[in-house]
C-alpha cells in the first residue's frame, strides 16, 4: 500500500512540477519573438476567417429602448486634461472644429454645428469592453462614410485613423480602422448619446461608434480623421493607442 | 501458434490495441490545448471578474457570480452563497510578497501576470487548436466508426439497473478486469461522449457568442444563448465542468494503474487488467 502511495506522490510531484516548468514557459514563449509572429498569424488568420464567412455589411444587433441599461459606465480616459480641451468645453465647443485630411482630395474643418446638420443615424447597440462587459446604449450621429464621401478618398487611402484629446502618459489616444469597417453603415461619430448630447465621459463632442468591434477601437474625443495608405508612421506601427502600448489586437471583431 | 484455432476472448494481462492514433494524437494535443486555453481564459475573466445572465452586464448590473475580496478574505460569491477562497481566490501573494485581489493567482494563469493582451493572443490562438483538430477528429472518429463502435452506448447499457450497477462500481473503485475492461464502461462513455459532442461544441459557440463581429452575422447565436452576458457565464460555467471532468479522469488514470493508463495513450496498447484470483 505505501508503494502505490509513492507512486502516485511521485506521480502527483512530478506533475506539479511539469506544471510550474509549462508556467514559466508559456510567459518565455510568450516574449519570444517567434511565438509573438505566430500569434499575429493567428489574429490576421481569425480576421480573414471572420469576414470569410459572414456578410462584411452585416448589421450589428439593434435593440428596443426597453433593453438599455439603466446605467452605461464610463472607462478609458473620461476628462481630457489638454488646456485646449478644456477652452472648447468651456465655450461648449463653439470653435471646435473636426479636420478631415490625409489622403483626401478636400480636407475638411466643420463644426459641430455642421455635423449635426447632416443626416443622422440613431442605433441602440450593445458596447463591449474588451475586459468582458457590456452595457446597451443609444447612440446618434453621421455615417463616416458621409464624411469619406464628402472629402473625397483618394485611391491609395487604406485606413482611417482617429486622433484624439484625450492622452496616456502625454500620450494622445488614437484609433484606426480599414475601409470595409469605415463604410460599414453603423459605424458612425456620434454627437449624442440616450437622446442627449454625448456626455463628456463619453468622449464629447464626438466619438466612433464601431459596432462589430470592442470598446477601445470606439475612439473617443475625437478631434481628427485622416485617410492614410498604411499605418506604419501612426504611433508606433500597431494601429492604435492600445495596440502599441500594450499588444491589444487591432482587430477587435472578436 | 495454430492458425486454425478460433479466436479467444482476450484475457488479464493480454497486451490489446485500444486507441488508434485520431484519438491519441487528439488526446496528447487537448491536454495542451485545454490547460493553454483555461488558464489563459481565467486570466481574461480576471479582468472583469463578474458573471451576468442577459444581453448586458457591466459594474452598475447584479452579477449572479463574483470573485473578489479585500485585505483581510477572498471569496466567491454566488447569489446569496458567500464562499471563502481566501488564499486562492480574491486574496492570494503574488511572487514579490504583495497581496493581490484579482480572482485568479499568477500560478493559475498564462500570462502567469496580469496581461489582458496577452491571454488574448493565446486564447484565440489555441482555440484554433482546439476548433480544427476537435472537427477533424470528429470526421475521422465517425468514418473509422470510433464513436458508433466504442462510444455510443449500447441499448442494455443504458437500462438504469446497468448503469446503477456502473455507478456503484467506480464508487467503490471496483474496476474491470479481463476482456471486461478492453471496453468502455458505461459511465465513461457517457463522459466522453458528453465532453466531445456538448462540452466542446458549446465552449466553440459561446466563444463565437461573445465576439461582436460574429454577432453581426450570426445574430442568431445571441438568440440561442440569451444575450452575449449569459454567454459568457455558460462559457465560463462549461469551462468549469471541463476543468472537474479533468479532475476526474486524472484521478481514475491514476487508480487504474497510471503507467498502464499513460502507455496506452502513447502507443495504443493496453494491458487488460487480471481477474481477481477467487
Amino acid at each position: 500500500m505505501t508503494g502505490k502511495i509513492n507512486r502516485r506522490g511521485a506521480l502527483l510531484t512530478l506533475g506539479a512540477g511539469t506544471g510550474g516548468l509549462l508556467l514559466g514557459g508559456c510567459d518565455r514563449i510568450g516574449r519570444s519573438a517567434a511565438f509573438q509572429t505566430l500569434q499575429s498569424g493567428a489574429q490576421d488568420f481569425t480576421m480573414r476567417m471572420q469576414r470569410l464567412v459572414t456578410d462584411r455589411s452585416a448589421l450589428a444587433p439593434e435593440f428596443r429602448p426597453a433593453d438599455m441599461s439603466p446605467v452605461f459606465r464610463t472607462n478609458g480616459n473620461v476628462m481630457p486634461r489638454s488646456p485646449e480641451y478644456a477652452a472648447h468645453l468651456a465655450s461648449g465647443f463653439a470653435y471646435w472644429r473636426l479636420v478631415v485630411d490625409g489622403l483626401v482630395r478636400r480636407p475638411l474643418a466643420l463644426s459641430l454645428a455642421q455635423l449635426r446638420r447632416l443626416p443622422a443615424r440613431t442605433q441602440i447597440t450593445r458596447h463591449d469592453c474588451v475586459e468582458g462587459w457590456s452595457a446597451i446604449g443609444k447612440w446618434t450621429g453621421l455615417q463616416l462614410k458621409l464624411l469619406l464621401e464628402g472629402a473625397g478618398l483618394r485611391p491609395e487611402a487604406r485606413f482611417i485613423v482617429f486622433h484624439c484629446a484625450d492622452d496616456f502618459r502625454g500620450v494622445p489616444y488614437y484609433e484606426s480602422i480599414d475601409l470595409v469597417d469605415a463604410f460599414h453603415p453603423q459605424t458612425i461619430l456620434a454627437w449624442g448619446m440616450n437622446d442627449r448630447m454625448l456626455p463628456v465621459g463619453h468622449g464629447a463632442p464626438l466619438r466612433l461608434r464601431l459596432e462589430r468591434q470592442l470598446g477601445y477601437k470606439h475612439a473617443k474625443f475625437v478631434m481628427r480623421v485622416e485617410a492614410v495608405a498604411s499605418l506604419e508612421a501612426i504611433g508606433r506601427g500597431k494601429g492604435g493607442y492600445w495596440e502599441d502600448a500594450a499588444g491589444y489586437q487591432w482587430y477587435a471583431g472578436i | 501458434m495454430d492458425p486454425d484455432a478460433p479466436v479467444s476472448e482476450p484475457a488479464g494481462g493480454d497486451l490489446v490495441y485500444r486507441h488508434r492514433w485520431p484519438t491519441r494524437v487528439w488526446h496528447w494535443l487537448n491536454a495542451l490545448t485545454v490547460f493553454v486555453l483555461l488558464m489563459s481564459g481565467f486570466m481574461i475573466f480576471n479582468a472583469h471578474p463578474r458573471l451576468y445572465w442577459g444581453e448586458y452586464g457591466a459594474n452598475a448590473d447584479t452579477p449572479w457570480l463574483q470573485i473578489g475580496g479585500d485585505r483581510e478574505r477572498g471569496h466567491v460569491v454566488i447569489g446569496p452563497l458567500d464562499i471563502p477562497t481566501t488564499g486562492v481566490l480574491g486574496h492570494w501573494y503574488d511572487s514579490n510578497g504583495n497581496l493581490q485581489n484579482r480572482a485568479f493567482p499568477n500560478w493559475a494563469t498564462i500570462p502567469g501576470h496580469y496581461d489582458l493582451a496577452g491571454a488574448r493572443s493565446w486564447h484565440f490562438l489555441f482555440a484554433w487548436l482546439l476548433f480544427i483538430p476537435g472537427l477533424l477528429f470528429w470526421m475521422v472518429s465517425f468514418v473509422n466508426r470510433h464513436i458508433q463502435r466504442d462510444l455510443a452506448p449500447k441499448k442494455d447499457e443504458l437500462r438504469p439497473r446497468h448503469l446503477w450497477q456502473d455507478i456503484k462500481n467506480h464508487a467503490r473503485l471496483r474496476f474491470p478486469t479481463g476482456a471486461g475492461a478492453r471496453d468502455y464502461n458505461i459511465l465513461q462513455k457517457l463522459s466522453y461522449l458528453g465532453v466531445i459532442f456538448l462540452l466542446l461544441p458549446l465552449m466553440v459557440l459561446t466563444g463565437l457568442t461573445m465576439s461582436p463581429g460574429m454577432n453581426a452575422a450570426w445574430p442568431w447565436l445571441l438568440e440561442l444563448f440569451g444575450g452575449r452576458q449569459s454567454a459568457r457565464s455558460i462559457h465560463f460555467i462549461v469551462a468549469m465542468l471541463l476543468l472537474g471532468f479533468i479532475v476526474v479522469h486524472l484521478v481514475m488514470v491514476v487508480l487504474a494503474g497510471p503507467i498502464n493508463e499513460i502507455r496506452s495513450m502513447i502507443t495504443g496498447r493496453y494491458r487488460l487488467p487480471k481477474e481477481k484470483q477467487p
